[in-house]
């Protein structure tokens, strides 16, 4: 055996785990974005009283893969006065920044890539935010003039609220003392509270500019339809295109992933000390038991012998995993404990992480699209100077607990009021601050003075 | 004006001073653009976001519906009008129907003018929805569209057992109707009416009070009411500047005269204001037809006018309150079966000629904002 073979093999046999781990992802991940565009067209037709796809698999459940598949085999186009390399390597770009920040991130205590990598959180934060370059050359590479002003807007937004979600973020660092993935899960366990309790205005601050980075609405200025047509996308179709949209929904993934991670407990089961709330571990089998009864209840009314076998199917999945989960339940002790923690950790990780992502969607579709001159105002005037102001605060409760012994409930929440009361004064400033703003801007005498265009 | 063409050859021959180097930049909003509500293009002059310029280049849609009426009879051309505004045909035959009997020295029936109150007062509502709908969306709120979309349904279920079309109705016949109200048109109405109060309450709950929505639409567009007697501009435009003019009272048509209504107005004249003035309206129209299905008199519903109309050679202008502004038809008769020449005052091309006048010095956002906020119909502005 060569030895270049024989150290490939030793390699794999180092590391199965984590290459297994990052094949799934690769895998996985994208078939999990198209599903989260059929959930998210699901509960979109449900706010606004309608169905929502119906046709292709019982309600709409093969949607994704035949949207993938014609974007697959369209026509692949690049317009003639476009950089063709950056073209090109944009979308990849985004998708590679997108998937490989998700290498450090942990579904559940096993199932992560990078394990025990010291800056944890760090590098998923700094990773993801090599996305947005394949936005802006994307958007440059177009030679478009709705493509380039998508682009422009993207990296403004981008330096903005990537210096909030950081603040944000070192609220979440100060409490936890480390920016290592499990030992901050780990810390939420000891405290015995997830940080959104003890730092809620991080929390809020990191979801509002979580949005902003993935350049969901309201703060979808970079592809707002109604104004720039698609945005930096507006040359891309396809599977170029497909790139980009899958690494949008990658990118919040991971967005949700990081605030779960840090705010949400991680893949704690909701009151992880508390025993009698044990039950709750038997949530997971019951869950996907109801889904696959239903079904079951739903299979019969299919209008197609096609439609009712996948029902079926589906039932059968949903009963398989919750066997799995019911047979992985007594083993909570060594040496198979991995496989029960693992099991369960992923589920309860998933789950916030869907809520997280509900939110999202939620929010998009209740609420009016930002102005760009709004949203750098929303970006610098309030969000930036109340998350600095929410690091502070978080310090000087922390000192006051560990150094004065000060009750630590107390501390923060006093200092959260503190942080609020900063809030209410920066609002009240923004708002008189705008009005002046856009009367300045009318006022503009050169403007209205100016003769027609063209 | 340049010409067109050689405008936007120019632009593309700097193309790379457009994008960094210079310091304005021309985009063409449309034709073919998801915002501008049809073919409408605006050739926008930009500094950075800012417009510092803008023109209008309609004619997209033009089929010359004034030229082909001079080839038809006064009642054949009569559908061609519901293609103007095609999302209130009904109101668009009311116009021409009145100003054709006003040329006959005619008056259609009580009862035939009470119906068509009813009918263009739904119409008007259902306008009104698709343009709240749409603008909303045009601001990037997805939801209220489809709620919109939902009661305008109704509204156009009615039109549907009334007269068996739902979008281009052809309702109307120059004398009268030529169908009788339908059995349960009052029950129908009165139930629509019922569900319609909460539900404008649901838009209400989505827009008026959320702050996005009022930060996008508060000082944005503005227009004095100075402004808008020198453009001509009519309608929720107009009213929304606070110039109380209403056709409806101020030269009453049909059976307005018999209706107690409110004609609301705004103050600051911004998009904000046109958004309040359009939904009060819709209360109001709400408030119109309940009064009205409480007593239709009854009666012939076609008044006294032969198969062939001749009216005598004259001229005559009759204008209405469309959903969008002032719809007003001159109508000149040599003597003959066709009309020797129709002029047609179409609200939704005097009101986007207010356009330029109110982009300038906002972003290309709110470009699309205004654009909305006028109610524009491409079919109206070329016909």
């Amino acid at each position: 055996m060569s030895p270049m073979l024989h150290s490939i093999l030793a390699f794999v046999q180092t590391w199965w785990v984590e290459l297994l781990c990052a094949v799934l992802i690769i895998v996985v991940v994208p078939l999990i974005a198209g599903y989260i565009v059929l959930v998210e067209r699901k509960v979109m037709a449900d706010m606004q009283a309608r169905l929502g796809p119906m046709r292709v698999g019982p309600h709409g459940l093969l949607q994704p893969i035949a949207d993938a598949l014609k974007l697959l085999i369209k026509e692949d186009l690049i317009p003639d006065n476009a950089d063709q390399f950056i073209f090109w390597v944009a979308p990849v770009l985004s998708m590679t920044a997108a998937l490989t920040s998700m290498g450090a991130v942990a579904f559940g205590p096993w199932f992560q890539v990078a394990r025990d990598i010291n800056i944890g959180l760090l590098f998923v934060v700094g990773v993801s935010a090599l996305g947005p370059f394949g936005i802006v050359l994307g958007g440059w590479a177009s030679n478009n003039h709705y493509s380039i002003i998508g682009a422009l807007r993207s990296t403004a937004q981008l330096i903005s609220y990537e210096t909030t979600a950081g603040f944000a973020l070192v609220s979440g660092f100060l409490l936890a003392g480390t920016l290592n993935v499990r030992a901050i899960v780990e810390t939420q366990r000891t405290d015995q509270a997830w940080y959104i309790f003890l730092a809620p205005v991080g929390f809020f601050t990191y979801l509002i500019a979580s949005i902003a980075e993935t350049n969901r609405a309201p703060f979808d200025l970079p592809e707002a339809e109604s104004e720039l047509v698609a945005g930096y996308m507006t040359e891309y179709s396809g599977f170029r295109w497909s790139l980009y949209f899958l690494a949008e929904y990658a990118n919040m993934i991971v967005v949700a992933s990081v605030g779960t991670t840090l705010f949400l407990g991680g893949w704690l089961r909701p009151f992880p000390n508390v025993r009698w709330l044990a039950w709750l571990d038997a949530a997971p089998a019951l869950l996907l038991a109801v889904v696959g009864v239903y079904c079951v209840f739903r299979a019969g009314k299919q209008p197609a012998r096609v439609q009712s076998l996948f029902m079926w199917a589906v039932a059968l999945g949903c009963f398989v995993i919750a066997a799995i989960f019911a047979l992985a339940a007594p083993f909570r002790h060594l040496p198979l404990q991995f496989m029960h923690d693992g099991l369960y950790g992923a589920f309860w990780f998933l789950l916030k992480v869907s809520a997280y992502i509900y939110i999202f969607m939620w929010l998009r579709f209740t609420l009016p699209r930002f102005r760009f001159d709004q949203l750098m105002r929303l970006g610098w005037h309030i969000l930036i100077p109340l998350a600095l102001v929410n690091v502070v605060n978080v310090g000087i409760a922390l000192a006051l607990s560990s150094e004065f012994g000060v009750n630590r409930w107390l501390a923060m929440l006093v200092t959260t009021g503190v942080t609020l009361a900063a809030a209410m004064l920066l609002l009240r400033w923004n708002d008189k601050y705008s009005a002046a703003a856009s009367a300045a801007l009318l006022a503009d005498s050169s403007i209205v003075e100016d003769s027609h265009a063209g | 004006m340049k010409i067109l063409a050689d405008t936007v050859h120019e632009n593309d021959a700097q193309k790379s001073d457009t994008l960094f180097g210079a310091d304005e930049l021309v985009i063409n909003m449309g034709p073919q653009h998801p915002s501008t509500h049809g073919v409408l293009r605006v050739k926008l002059k930009l500094d950075g976001e800012r417009v510092v310029g803008s023109e209008c280049v309609i004619g997209y849609l033009h089929r010359g519906v004034e030229k082909i009426a001079e080839n038809r009879t006064y009642q054949q051309f009569a559908p061609y009008v519901d293609r103007m505004d095609y999302v209130a045909a009904v109101s668009n035959g009311l116009g021409y129907c009145e100003a054709v009997e006003k040329l006959l020295v005619v008056e259609a029936p009580p009862r035939a003018r009470v119906i068509r109150t009813i009918l263009t007062e739904l119409q008007r509502i259902a306008s009104h929805l698709l343009w709240l709908g749409t603008h909303a969306l045009d601001i990037g709120a997805l939801t209220p569209l489809f709620y919109c979309m939902r009661e305008r349904e109704e509204i156009l279920k009615i039109f549907e057992k009334y007269c068996g079309a739902r979008l281009t109705t052809h309702a109307f016949r120059i004398g009268g109707l030529q169908y009788d109200a339908y059995d349960t048109l009052e029950k129908d109405v009165e139930r629509f009416c019922k569900d319609f109060e909460s539900r404008i309450q649901e838009y209400s709950d989505l827009l008026t009070g959320n702050s996005i929505w009022i930060g996008r639409t508060r000082n944005v567009g503005l227009l004095n009411s100075t402004d808008c007697i020198a453009l001509g501009a009519s309608g929720p435009v107009l009213r929304a500047s606070g110039v109380k003019w209403d056709l409806r009272k101020a030269m009453p048509y049909a059976a307005y005269d018999q209706y107690k209504f409110e004609i609301p107005v705004g103050t600051r004249g911004d998009t904000y204001d046109r958004y309040m003035v359009r939904i009060e309206e819709m209360r109001q129209s709400r408030l119109i037809c309940l009064q009205a299905i409480e007593n239709i008199p009854a009666g012939p519903i076609m008044a006294r006018v032969g198969k062939v109309l001749k009216p005598a050679a004259g001229e005559v202008y009759h204008a209405i309150e469309g959903p969008k502004g002032i719809l007003g038809y001159y109508i000149v008769s040599d003597g003959g079966t066709q009309p020797y020449r129709i002029r047609i005052r179409p609200p939704s091309f005097i009101n986007l000629q207010a356009l330029d006048k109110m982009v300038r010095g906002h972003l290309v956002t709110d470009v699309v904002a205004i654009i909305g906020t006028l109610d524009i119909v491409l079919g109206e502005v070329d016909r």
